[in-house]
């Protein structure tokens, strides 16, 4: 379990995290997206005790990470955005080193290691130089060690980010399965249908701030009040756009570029009104061949949330 | 006590230092400068003198001693730096201290296993050495009570300005600046203070004998080479007790006074590895 209460980090008059309140239930994954120095990273080395919050409180398992970080630290798995492997360390050294760091009595950690080098598909490597390991393996191997204790809290910081897509969909199958292990994961991505296929829940952050959380659906309903529309006419496009143009839930129409007689306007009304709205149109004898809702996907969804912010 | 001797980060260090194909060249290096100044040495006095015949003599050994110590000692706090002053920086910007630093282990014992690792390569060198040493015992002249005690102020000179590196390394980001620092550190303790050193007995030899000076004694407390030459020359300390009106033996001072700063810096070090997990509950009525 996770909570953070009005949790802040401020660098001087920069916030990089403003208020940030969440509550993420045992066994949830939780996905959390946004920008580039929007504050995801911030928030997971505050969960991780490597940085200490300007103000308010966040509390992992029940533990305080502020009172309390060495508890903390034996209940969370923790994977950096960025992190380095040190030189000529073998694939097993590297994890028997974090083991044993975890107090974790040698003889445990012989059984363990194979399992884990198992579930990271990595078992064929187990006797090279981690520094010589490809990326992909690497993240992999990063994510092994961070279950080695196994945790209950994972917190994973862009674990997919410079994967190329197999290696992607590999760290997918993984996560999938420690999933169904159960763990409490909270995950971050600044792509979100990445995260949407795997994730319970997600968090949605602009500027340090949770601009939006819940369900994927839900998210999704919530951010799009604006529908769009689309609209193709055999002929008579001016007519039909000054039509529409007359009703006062339509906004931003515009006419498209490549196909004639077709254009997409901006619709804030409800399904009975839109409805109504094709009707008058059919009265009025407009020779309309198609009129469609666009599908918005997750990607638009989040740049319609990041609309306006300032990224600079 | 155990788990600090036995500890994951130690076995790491060990195991990745003594690893390395650089650290087989530094001891190489190491013994190839030592070596040959010492053979340069006999040479000198024995093939290159006037007297070509010459033997070398147990007062030419004690020399040859003193030579090969103070070289030891040179090349140690030219060394101990460089070993040091990327410890934890070296982490940092590798990007693997904020892995370290989320596992259970504490601080303590990362900071102490990181200055115990480096140590025990050093003293690898100092025992690599001893051979060279045997040269001088074949020929007399130095009591092996003089060899242990230029030994101990090795020892505690690589503890104080490996605690210094070790403290830099952790308070400053880059290595380089690091490094730089605990250089410049290293230097003042050498010919910084030996120029103080000398400055201060100028002053007293100016003014009238009965006055004395404290700055001798201060500034020749901190300077390794000094306390060499004192404990091979007592006459040393002797003068620097005279001038300075102090009784108190300079090398236990010495001893003391870089136990203490090994001491101060460790703790600093150990204290600011972490963040300090200090903030202010916020209060529910306002910001």
């Amino acid at each position: 379990m996770i909570e953070t209460i009005n949790l802040t980090k401020k660098y001087g008059s920069f916030t990089a995290l403003n208020s940030l309140n969440l509550k993420i239930e045992k066994g949830t994954v939780f996905g959390f997206v946004g920008h580039n120095g929007a504050g995801k990273s911030t928030t997971f080395s505050i969960l991780a005790t490597l940085l200490a919050p300007t103000s308010g409180a966040a509390y992992v398992n029940g533990y305080d990470v502020i009172k309390e970080p060495k508890k903390v630290r034996n209940h969370i798995g923790y994977m950096p955005d960025f992190f380095g492997v040190y030189d000529q360390f073998k694939t097993i050294e590297y994890l028997d080193f974090y083991g044993a760091s975890y107090g974790i009595p040698q003889s445990e950690r012989q059984a363990l290691i194979p399992q884990l080098l198992e579930l990271v598909n990595l078992s064929h490597k187990q006797d090279d130089y981690v520094d010589l390991l490809s990326r992909g393996m690497k993240q992999r191997l990063c994510l092994a060690r961070s279950l080695i204790h196994d945790p209950e809290v994972l917190i994973l910081d862009e674990p997919a980010s410079g994967l190329d897509p197999r290696a992607r969909i590999e760290m997918r199958e993984i996560l999938k399965e420690l999933k169904n292990m159960g763990k409490t994961i909270i995950i971050s991505s600044h792509i979100l249908p990445e995260l949407a296929e795997m994730c319970d829940e997600i968090g949605v952050i602009t500027n340090g701030e949770l601009v939006a959380s819940g369900s994927v659906a839900s998210i999704q309903q919530q951010l799009q009040a604006n529908k769009v529309i689309n609209v193709k006419l055999a002929t008579d496009i001016e007519k039909a756009i000054l039509l529409f143009e007359d009703d006062p839930k339509v906004s931003t129409i515009t006419k498209h570029e490549r196909y004639e007689n077709t254009f997409t306007f901006a619709f804030t009304g409800s399904e009975l009104e839109q409805i109504a709205l094709l009707k008058k149109a059919l009265d009025q004898e407009l020779p309309i061949l198609s009129f469609s809702q666009e599908e918005s996907n997750l990607e638009d969804v989040f740049l319609e949330i990041t609309k306006g912010v300032d990224f600079s | 006590m155990k788990s600090l001797l036995i500890n994951p980060v130690l076995n790491k260090e060990i195991k990745l230092r003594f690893r390395s194909f650089k650290s087989f060249l530094g001891v190489f290096f190491y013994l190839f400068a030592l070596g040959g100044i010492a053979i340069g040495f006999i040479l000198m006095n024995t093939v290159f003198s006037y007297n070509a015949s010459a033997i070398f003599r147990p007062e030419q050994s004690r020399t040859m001693f003193m030579v090969l110590s103070f070289v030891q000692m040179a090349l140690i706090l030219f060394m101990t730096p460089g070993l040091t002053s990327g410890v934890i920086s070296g982490e940092r910007e590798r990007q693997t201290l904020n892995i370290l630093l989320t596992t259970p282990q504490s601080s303590t014992s990362i900071i102490l296993s990181k200055l115990i690792s480096s140590i025990a390569y050093l003293l690898l060198m100092m025992v690599a050495s001893l051979p060279l040493y045997s040269i001088v015992f074949l020929f007399g002249g130095v009591s092996p009570a003089l060899l242990g005690a230029t030994f101990g102020l090795y020892f505690i000179t690589m503890l104080a300005i490996g605690s210094i590196g070790i403290l830099f390394s952790t308070l400053i980001r880059k290595t380089i600046i690091a490094t730089i620092i605990t250089y410049g550190i290293t230097l003042f303790f050498t010919a910084g203070t030996a120029i103080l050193t000398m400055i201060g007995m100028q002053f007293v030899n100016f003014q009238n004998l009965n006055q004395t000076s404290v700055m001798p004694y201060i500034t020749s407390m901190f300077n390794p080479f000094i306390i060499l030459l004192a404990s091979f020359e007592e006459g040393v300390t002797n003068e620097i007790n005279s001038m300075s009106g102090i009784e108190f033996s300079l090398i236990t001072g010495f001893v003391l006074s870089f136990l203490l700063i090994s001491f101060i810096c460790l703790f600093i070090s150990i204290k600011k590895l972490r963040p300090k997990m200090k903030a202010k509950k916020e209060l529910p009525e306002g910001e």
